[in-house]
């Protein structure tokens, strides 16, 4: 299988903070992959080099073979990255359907002019858009919910939301972070076998940031782990799980 | 009868400030800031409208078309000259102290242009007018021009905004524009849009303004730029339908207390209404009161 991540010495300075230091990472075509760290280790600012919302200081990102290194986001996107946030980031004040719209805004093509006279392209890609939308949501379950405002979603409905929206952009490589935060037990288990069913039923490449360590280690095949922006363990779920200093790391001394 | 007249008045005044308060409340929703050289693009755009008409003698419509166009063009080159360099800025001071820089840039350049001396041009929309209850109440064309045009451009401003991509676009930037870039949103393109309407809309209340005032100096955008910003708030800033209320009750407010009170006093009592109504509502009338998250 080819690489379709690779990250090569990937650092960033922030004033006197290095918060990300010499970064080397490869996923694999298809890979469930997990980064992992305590609080403060620079998980989310590799989301945010990953993604062109921070340009990194040193290093280079090859996305399926292409440089991305310091593209603005929208460039990223287009070329196939998305991503869902920790804090959810849904268009609150939009229904749950305009919201996968949202993210399907490049993949329908009319123009305002178009869109404001009502030629036949605005009905056609109009229509093809919100079937495109409810497939996805049929897909999380939230087929049921597509005219609600997103804000009146209940939380583990908003996590799984902020997945379609990003699935609907189209992406190759689909970035989750903390998708299982705040989630109770039963609800992580059930987005488990989500991810599982989007990796297999989209053939995409997942990259995970997670603290449920069930989560982790039921779902992820390979693990980094950083602490204080540096690698501290890489490779096989388990093993890394069990290295000494991973758990060191996690428990102190 | 003569409070019917006056209502036909504000409510025309109140058309007017509506559509100079639709460009207001937009911009402000989408790019977050008050573009306070909003009410000088108005100018601009009646000098274009006068030149057209008067030294070229180009038929009205045409000329309004063109003076859209040109406004357009002007609304998009502001936001890309000035604006856009400074959305990073830390303080969003500066780009509110840029915009009225921008404002007095253009009322300057007119004077410059056109000079001082007050232009007079007949009317721009020149319709029969409706004479109603034996006269006693006439309704002249250009008000029910101006009462159907603020009415098409609200419906279609709200169908283009939840109904075509771009309006979509507009709305997920206005929530959250971190989010819509990196769902692949072209920002700077949506905020540029956001300006292009609401340049063509100030245009277009331009030849409005016209209509009821065919009086024309390099200082007519000011005035109803700040009463429809009052609009804009009054009704909620950011939200649509509340600057269409709002510019239409500033409007009648205008007009009634200037028949009944004192035309001196009309501006001083809008100004006060506005006071009252965001002690009572501080997001306005149709704005959502958002709890700031400790």
């Amino acid at each position: 299988m080819s690489n379709m991540l690779e990250v090569k010495n990937l650092s960033i300075q922030f004033g006197g903070l290095r918060a990300v230091d010499g970064l080397n990472m490869t996923i694999k075509e298809g890979q469930l992959y997990g980064l992992i760290g305590p609080n403060g280790a620079g998980k989310t600012t590799v989301f945010n080099m990953l993604t062109g919302v921070y340009k990194p200081t040193t290093g280079t990102i090859l996305l399926d073979g292409q440089n991305i290194t310091g593209k603005p986001a929208i460039y990223i996107n287009r070329a196939g990255i998305a991503r869902t946030f920790q804090n959810i980031r849904l268009f609150k004040q939009m229904s749950v359907l305009d919201n996968v719209k949202v993210g399907l805004h490049n993949h329908m093509h009319y123009t305002a002019i178009e869109g404001v006279l009502r030629l036949p392209r605005y009905f056609r890609e109009e229509k093809r858009a919100n079937e495109k939308a409810m497939e996805l949501l049929k897909v999380f379950g939230l087929d049921g919910e597509a005219s609600q405002l997103a804000a009146n979603l209940p939380y583990g409905k908003q996590r799984k939301l902020e997945i379609a929206r990003a699935l609907a952009t189209d992406p190759k490589l689909l970035l989750l972070d903390e998708p299982a935060a705040g989630m109770n037990p039963n609800e992580t288990e059930e987005l488990m076998k989500t991810i599982h069913f989007v990796r297999d039923e989209f053939r995409m490449t997942i990259l995970l940031i997670e603290h449920d360590m069930k989560l982790v280690s039921g779902i992820c095949e390979e693990l980094t782990v950083l602490n204080f922006g540096q690698e501290l363990a890489q490779g096989e779920t388990s093993a890394v799980l069990n290295d000494p200093k991973v758990i060191t790391a996690y428990l102190g001394e | 009868m003569t409070f019917l007249t006056h209502l036909f008045n504000g409510l025309t005044q109140g058309s007017i400030y509506a559509i100079i308060a639709l460009g207001y409340t937009m911009v402000y929703g989408i790019a977050k800031m008050l573009n306070f050289a909003h009410g000088d693009i108005i100018m601009v755009g009646s000098y274009i409208i006068y030149t057209c008409m008067v030294s070229l003698n180009i038929p009205s419509v045409f000329s309004i078309l063109i003076a859209m166009a040109f406004c357009t063009v002007l609304g998009i080159v502001t936001e890309k000259v000035a604006y856009r360099p400074l959305r990073g800025a830390s303080s969003s001071l500066a780009v509110l102290i840029t915009a009225i820089g921008v404002s007095y840039l253009l009322q300057n350049l007119a004077l410059l242009i056109f000079k001082a001396d007050p232009k007079q041009f007949s009317s721009v929309v020149s319709l029969g007018n409706i004479s109603l209850f034996d006269g006693q109440l006439i309704i002249y064309g250009y008000m029910l021009v101006t009462i159907i045009v603020c009415v098409v451009v609200m419906v279609g401003l709200t169908l283009f905004v939840k109904k075509t991509k771009a309006g979509q676009a507009m709305q997920a930037v206005s929530e959250d524009r971190g989010a819509a870039q990196l769902m692949g949103i072209n920002v700077n393109a949506t905020i540029a849009l956001t300006f292009a309407i609401g340049s063509a809309l100030a245009a277009v209340a331009g030849a409005l303004m016209c209509s009821a005032s065919p009086t024309l100096t390099p200082y007519i955008g000011t005035m109803p730029g700040i009463k429809a910003f009052v609009a804009a708030v009054f009704g909620g800033i950011g939200s649509i339908p509340g600057a269409m209320l709002g510019g239409i009750l500033i409007g009648i407010i205008e007009k009634i207390s200037e028949a009944y009170i004192s035309s001196q006093m009309a501006d001083a009592i809008v100004f006060a209404v506005l006071i009252v109504v965001l002690l009572v509502k501080p997001a306005g009338l149709l704005g959502k009161n958002v709890q700031e998250k400790v």
